[in-house]
């Protein structure tokens, strides 16, 4: 492994009959951002899913000794259940300093502290279900969607706060996304998967037509698409 | 239950509790030991079959809840019997059956403490918190067998018909007032207990009405208080 801190090998996963994963192979390097990425159905969350041994798998996932994972899900219930950011930072961790961890993740305002769950922003929320997973202290943040239900103007301070705290704690970081923008700018590495691994390499060669169609298929043009309406 | 959407669950596990009653009246012992070793085995038959087929709780909760008052109006012996186990009777609680029903409940608090953290985290996120080891499984049934042993000790209060608003009420009433889960729990005693005193209360001055249902009455004037308190604090923000 060495500097790998994760090695996955021919991972297959089949849910109700149907296989959602065919035979996934990809390394991390210790330090590193991976952007995972994929039409929506591609096994993304499931692959996440796998790598927690929260799902029924076959194949090796085999994580560096010593690591401690942070996990932010893509959905969260929170509109309905009265629990203050206060109390869900605590549930995390006991002896966690709430306001710290707050600061952490960029949310300066000290109200925040006592607002219910359900009532903060998008863009609040997100921040601090990352907060919520810092408080382990993890060498590994596992992120879906990291910017689910943040709009556009949004997004991007998030995975410049993200990038900062990264390079302070020393993390891997693995991130689920649609954005073609943050993989450029925010991953050192590009994992595409459409059940199977359609393209992995470096996060830079997304901007190549080449590695797109490789993801996506075959370009779709807008015109075309007008022109047939 | 509340929070977890699955209030009407709680309502329903009380009418499970029936044929435990009736067996107790038939074989004259105490129709609550019946009432809790029914509640007992129906969750944990509840819950294995839910783990089992998928189906949800709210569906299999209902089967089993018709099927067990089916089988309780047969054995119950007369009318007179049904009619309490339906709607209860605090008058006739014995001083041994409320000091068993003050140790139950405290102990049923002090479990839901311990407990409290998996439960809250698992309603947020089920992956979050099996990705934090926590068998969600087990903590549902241990907090499914908390739920049938507060309907219990409310059967004798308010009976099988109406323990399911001791549930719902006063937890519906505290989250219209709660931003915090402490004000939550603290709200939802407080409204409970204010409830049932004010009902029995009401009782002793209309002796030809029974104390359950006006203990409902009451909450449900509660709760329309919070609904009031709650519209005007959203206006005035």
């Amino acid at each position: 492994m060495e500097d790998n801190i994760l090695m996955v090998t021919g991972l297959n996963v089949k849910l109700q009959n149907q296989q959602i994963l065919d035979h996934v192979n990809f390394t991390v390097k210790r330090g590193t951002t991976l952007a995972v990425l994929g039409p929506n159905g591609a096994g993304k969350s499931v692959l996440f899913r796998s790598l927690l041994n929260l799902l029924p798998h076959e194949g090796k996932v085999e994580w560096a000794g010593k690591v401690k994972i942070g996990y932010v899900p893509q959905n969260v219930a929170v509109s309905d259940i009265p629990i203050s950011v206060r109390e869900f930072l605590l549930i995390g961790k006991n002896k966690c300093d709430p306001a710290a961890m707050l600061n952490l993740v960029k949310l300066n305002d000290p109200k925040i502290l006592d607002k219910r769950l359900g009532v903060l922003s998008g863009g609040e929320l997100r921040r601090v279900l990352i907060a919520w997973a810092l408080v382990d202290d993890p060498n590994v943040l596992l992120l879906d969607e990291p910017t689910n239900g943040v709009d556009v103007g949004s997004e991007e301070p998030i995975f410049l706060m993200l990038d900062g705290v990264k390079k302070t704690r020393d993390m891997t970081i693995l991130l689920i996304t649609h954005d073609i923008h943050i993989v450029q700018e925010y991953s050192d590495n590009l994992l595409a998967i459409n059940h199977c691994v359609t393209f992995l390499g470096k996060s830079a060669e997304i901007a190549s037509v080449a590695t797109q169609r490789a993801i996506y298929g075959e370009p779709v043009c807008v015109e075309t698409i007008k022109s047939e309406a | 239950m509340v929070l977890e959407k699955m209030a009407l669950v709680g309502d329903a596990l009380s009418h499970v509790a029936l044929p435990g009653l009736a067996i107790g009246f038939l074989f004259n012992f105490n129709p609550f030991i019946g009432a809790f070793a029914f509640l007992f085995v129906s969750a944990a038959v509840i819950w294995q079959v839910q783990r089992m087929t998928k189906i949800s709780f709210e569906a299999l909760v209902g089967a089993s809840f018709t099927l067990a008052l089916a089988v309780g109006i047969i054995l119950i012996p007369n009318v007179e019997t049904l009619f309490e186990a339906l709607f209860g009777d605090i008058t006739a609680v014995a001083v041994w059956d409320a000091v068993a029903a003050v140790v139950i409940a405290v102990t049923a608090i002090l479990l839901t403490r311990v407990i409290y953290k998996k439960l809250v985290l698992a309603m947020i996120s089920e992956e979050l918190a099996i990705s934090k080891g926590i068998d969600v499984a087990k903590t549902n049934l241990l907090y499914l067998f908390l739920v049938c042993t507060v309907v219990a000790i409310g059967i004798k209060i308010v009976g099988t018909l109406l323990v399911g608003f001791l549930v719902i009420v006063p937890a519906i009433a505290a989250k219209n007032l709660s931003g915090d889960m402490y004000k939550y729990a603290l709200y939802s005693s407080v409204f409970g207990a204010v409830s049932a005193f004010s009902g029995i209360l009401l009782a002793s001055y209309l002796p030809t009405v029974r104390p359950g249902p006006l203990v409902v009455f009451s909450g449900i004037a509660i709760f329309a208080v919070t609904i009031i308190v709650n519209w005007r604090r959203k206006l005035s923000v």
